[in-house]
């Protein structure tokens, strides 16, 4: 929709108010990047005598080897490349399997609505609203009774647990805009409640998978307080790694080499989120949040 | 045969979705009432059950900094809530005035939201700290009244997190609502204007309400948002200086865990709760009424 | 053989091996720098015994994200092997019925007998050994630069009196005369440091260890809060949310002239390349020559169902103690052994006072334990102590009111 003003002049004027606008909160948002980029290219020595905005007189890319695979965190010094690692492995079963139960639950709530799922709904969306830190005690006793507090699965788990509400946020009100006459006239025709799925909702479901994808995936690799109470030390994600360099206490800080190795940890959210803009806003017009 | 058909039908959505309603059950608000069992014991380091009552919340509300936690989450979540949806709306209107390099304006306006404040909340605190960000930077450019050191000041240091969890924020609000806005239907707007109506006018009266759905969602996952505030908090001013801006959540946090005192911790998360209860319930409950008579 | 089959059989041998090896998971927050090089040392020194090191560490807080996880951990039924805890945690630990007993090891290197007693109080629960000392901070070091006193012709000062003075002189000559970070953790060394000075150790003792009412109440204390507002009107006012780091840099730059922290700053010095005398000194705080604000790291052992791993605990509390890692760890950090009698060669000579302040300060009774380190009351009463000193210190708060707001926040406590 545009702004349709008939004196082409003042439509001029409005226009370049619109994009000087644009182009200085573009400022405000890019500015703290910039300062991330232009510091994990400086020495140290820069980064102490120098101004925080000022480019780098000479730009190392040592910080981000170091960031990678060399810095001290804890007894190893094999940079986060592993912690990264096991962010992959954390992420991708969560993202993925919240999503498809999440996909089924919208389904239910959208187009097969029964006595009470109103309600369940509201409920399942209030207890989204529990702050992290009061599960973290309980959870550990539950998962140390099932035995799994060795290995990633008890993590996965969790994550599962508590980004189920969003997925199925997002999948509900996505198919609450898919025209209940579709639904009916295959019910009609014979479909059952999974071929239905199958056939007439999953074709068209791409763009909130998208839109589900990135969400969680944003929330669950960016995650820290699960990722350090329920990963034990050969599991621990990246947000631990970058936490256990950003954060030492009593210890000479390497600022470029933290810049790095946030650079690094930040990227493939970042990635996900440049590459895949136009899915997202696709999927959340077809109604992912009306 | 027929009623047992329809029967074994109607159970399969509830079938579907009933592993997601156990799981509810138990790990959200089984844990709440686990959580509230334990204020009411005298629990430190680890849980132990001997009952004292409401001995917790009694000491939490003469808590001097427990008042000033909930004085910032409201002061908080209020300029972060509406600045992110009046910021997001109007960054979606100019975006969507057929505007050259969406895509990219786009993108810079909704990065923020990949990033996690470990890696950005240092540079926050470098930018807005007086001596080494923006003051400094400005002064050096001649402008030697600027002064800009809201963050070491006690009073105003909420606002600086505010300032940050703007810029995290108000990208994703404004997707919503640019999306909101290209799925409006354009007969009503055209017809308005023909009927003489200005382009501030037909926005107010006719584009914003029917965005309303988007608000909700919004309203919902920024108030979300504010209420898990944690770590942008903590990377950046600690809650200090002093403790100026504590929130409830790092006051749980502190105490639960740093302070050895986890049945006061989960007190405060009980009220945390309470809080969030009479605020989001209605809300809630009006809007998914609307929203039924809407759809049907 | 072929090459291919020596190499399976390696690896296979190496395998078995390894996974025969029992391993010993520490938690700890010591995640980078010199601390976490140290660490690695203790890794290897506890492999070549033949026991495999999990290496669990969580940064944040000063250990309050480390507590976090071992909370859960031990309220999961799988406690770490090992876990960095200071202080009256120790006991409150035990209490639970969760800390190891080092009986045995205590007895077969003689820890009665060259561990100050003051100390090993802190390691015991009711007369037995539960947690293994790693080194002791010294907390009451002033750090100055002398050519910032010298350019504003200011003497180092030894007590608070002739800190007014030599401040006053280092303002006017246009430098900032104290180097100040801007966290509660900071603002509460500065304050029990004062507290010694102003009140002497036995004064300390009876406020921030035995917390009675009337030393906390008393006009001593309110002298030392004068003295906190009258020090903080010296430092600049950037500094609220500063680093400790960047605040020594300040020094070690020539911009300020003094810094009140404990000795691990001696790092940055040194990181920075500065020379000890020439381009910094580190001197007792006003009026606490002869006293000693310790502040140590400890470790305690989790009770093992695996009897290996019970005896993994016992090497490597005995390694932790030995001369060996004992010199390795606190060359790197800046603190001193724990231990009296370990060989001085390799230490500088600012640890080398340290070492004998420290022996000297236990024969006098005047080896106090930090209360802003953790050291001297648990941290339920640390924590109101913390928000009565930190909000003191940022607003407008009267000494009076201080006082009685630290009376009342400690009896709350209790």
């Amino acid at each position: 929709m545009n702004i349709l003003i008939k004196d082409k002049t003042l439509n001029i004027f409005v226009r370049i108010l619109i994009y000087t606008l644009l182009i200085m909160c573009a400022l405000y948002f890019l500015i703290p990047i910039f300062v991330m980029v232009i510091t994990s290219l400086k020495d140290i020595y820069e980064i102490k005598n120098g101004n925080i905005l000022a480019l780098p007189e000479h730009i190392t890319f040592q910080p981000w080897i170091e960031a990678w695979s060399e810095a001290r965190i804890g007894s190893n010094a094999n940079g986060i490349k592993p912690y990264f690692i096991n962010s992959i492995f954390i992420t991708v079963p969560s993202v993925l399997i919240s999503s498809v139960i999440g996909a089924f639950n919208g389904y239910v709530f959208a187009k097969w609505k029964f006595k009470g799922s109103e309600l369940f709904f509201s409920f399942l969306l209030f207890g989204t609203f529990i702050p992290f830190q009061v599960i973290l005690l309980p959870m550990s006793q539950t998962l140390g009774t099932f035995g799994l507090t060795e290995n990633v699965a008890g993590l996965i788990i969790v994550h599962i647990i508590y980004g189920l509400p969003f997925t199925t946020l997002f999948f509900r009100n996505f198919y609450v805009s898919i025209p209940t006459e579709l639904i009916n006239s295959a019910k009609i025709d014979g479909a059952g409640f999974l071929k239905i799925f199958l056939k007439i909702l999953l074709p068209v479901s791409l763009p909130i998978f998208m839109v589900c994808i990135i969400w969680q995936m944003t929330q669950i690799w960016n995650e820290f307080l699960f990722g350090v109470t329920f990963a034990d030390a050969s599991t621990q994600p990246v947000t631990v790694a970058l936490n256990n360099l950003i954060n030492a206490t009593s210890s000479v800080k390497k600022y470029n080499v933290d810049m790095a190795a946030a650079m690094i940890a930040v990227a493939p959210t970042l990635i996900a989120y440049i590459v895949s803009g136009k899915y997202f806003v696709k999927g959340l017009m077809a109604g992912a949040v009306k | 045969m027929k009623s047992k058909l329809k029967y074994f039908e109607d159970s399969i959505p509830k079938f579907i979705v009933s592993p997601t309603f156990l799981i509810m059950i138990t790990f959200t608000y089984g844990f709440i009432i686990w959580n509230f069992v334990l204020s009411l014991t005298n629990s430190r380091l680890l849980p132990v059950y001997t009952f004292v009552g409401f001995k917790q919340y009694i000491k939490l509300f003469s808590d001097d900094k427990w008042w000033i936690a909930l004085q910032n989450l409201f002061i908080f979540s209020l300029l972060f809530i509406s600045t992110c949806i009046v910021f997001g709306l109007l960054l979606a209107i100019f975006i969507d005035q057929k505007v050259r390099f969406e895509g990219i304006f786009r993108t810079i306006y909704l990065y923020p939201m990949a990033l996690s404040f470990i890696a950005t909340g240092t540079v926050w605190q470098w930018m807005l700290n007086p001596g080494l960000g923006l003051e400094k930077f400005v002064k050096e450019m001649g402008f030697t009244d600027f002064t800009f050191n809201w963050i070491v000041d006690p009073k105003m240091a909420i606002y600086t997190i505010v300032i940050a969890a703007i810029w995290q924020s108000t990208g994703f609000v404004m997707i919503l609502l640019l999306a909101g806005l290209r799925g409006i239907n354009s007969e009503v707007v055209n017809a308005a204007k023909i009927d003489g109506a200005s382009m501030p006018k037909i926005y107010w009266k006719i584009i914003i309400p029917q965005l309303r759905p988007v608000f909700f969602s919004s309203i919902i996952i920024l108030l979300h948002i504010a209420i898990k505030t944690f770590d942008l908090v903590i990377v950046m001013t600690k809650g200090g200086p002093g403790y100026s801006t504590i929130l409830p959540s790092i006051f749980m946090y502190q105490n639960s865990f740093a302070r050895n005192q986890l049945a006061y911790g989960a007190s405060s998360a009980m009220i945390m709760l309470l809080f969030v209860m009479i605020f989001v319930v209605p809300y809630l409950y009006n809007e998914l009424r609307s929203k039924n008579e809407y759809s049907n | 053989m072929t090459m291919f089959k020596k190499a399976v059989l390696a690896l296979s041998v190496f395998g078995a091996l390894s996974l025969g090896a029992t391993e010993v998971e520490v938690l700890h927050w010591w995640t980078s720098g010199g601390e976490a090089k140290s660490v690695a040392a203790l890794k290897t020194m506890l492999e070549k015994h033949g026991y495999k090191w999990k290496d669990f560490s969580v940064a944040g807080g000063n250990g309050s994200n480390a507590m976090t996880v071992l909370k859960s951990r031990v309220i999961s039924g799988n406690p770490p092997t090992a876990a960095q805890i200071k202080g009256p945690s120790i006991q409150e630990w035990a209490a639970l019925g969760k800390a190891a007993n080092l009986d045995s090891v205590a007895k077969a290197n003689n820890w009665d007998s060259v561990i100050p007693e003051v100390f090993a109080k802190q390691m015991k629960y009711h007369e037995h050994w539960v947690a293994v000392p790693v080194n002791v901070h010294r907390i009451n070091w002033m750090w100055v630069n002398p050519s910032v006193f010298k350019k504003a012709n200011a003497k180092i000062p030894k007590t608070w009196d002739e800190f007014k003075i030599a401040a006053k002189k280092i303002k006017a000559a246009g430098f900032i005369p104290v180097a100040q970070g801007g966290q509660p953790w900071q603002e509460a060394t500065l304050f029990e440091t004062i507290v010694l000075g102003v009140g002497g150790a036995d004064f300390y003792k009876k406020a921030f260890v035995d917390l009675d009412m009337n030393a906390l109440g008393s006009d001593t204390m309110k002298k030392a809060f004068d003295i906190l507002k009258m020090v903080k009107s010296y430092t600049d006012s950037n500094a609220p949310g500063r680093d400790w780091n960047l605040a020594t840099a300040m020094v070690y730059k020539g911009k300020a002239a003094m810094q009140f922290m404990g000795d691990w700053a001696k790092g940055e010095f040194k990181v920075a390349g500065k020379k000890i005398g020439t381009d910094y000194i580190a001197v007792d705080a006003p009026q606490t020559a002869g006293s000693y604000i310790y502040n140590i790291d400890s470790f305690v052992m989790f009770k093992q169902k695996d009897p290996a791993k019970t005896e993994a605990q016992k090497v490597l509390a005995k390694l932790i103690l030995s001369d060996k890692f004992q010199i390795i760890f606190n060359t790197r950090k800046g603190s001193v052994p724990v231990k009296i009698g370990v060989p001085k060669d390799k230490f500088d000579s600012i640890a080398i006072k340290s070492m004998n302040d420290m022996v000297a300060a236990s024969k006098a009774g005047t080896l106090v334990p930090s209360m802003a380190h953790q050291m001297a009351v648990p941290d339920a009463i640390r924590g109101a102590i913390f928000d009565v000193v930190t909000n003191f210190y940022n607003s407008k708060m009267s000494s009076t009111d201080a006082v009685k707001a630290l009376v009342s926040a400690v009896k709350n406590e209790m």
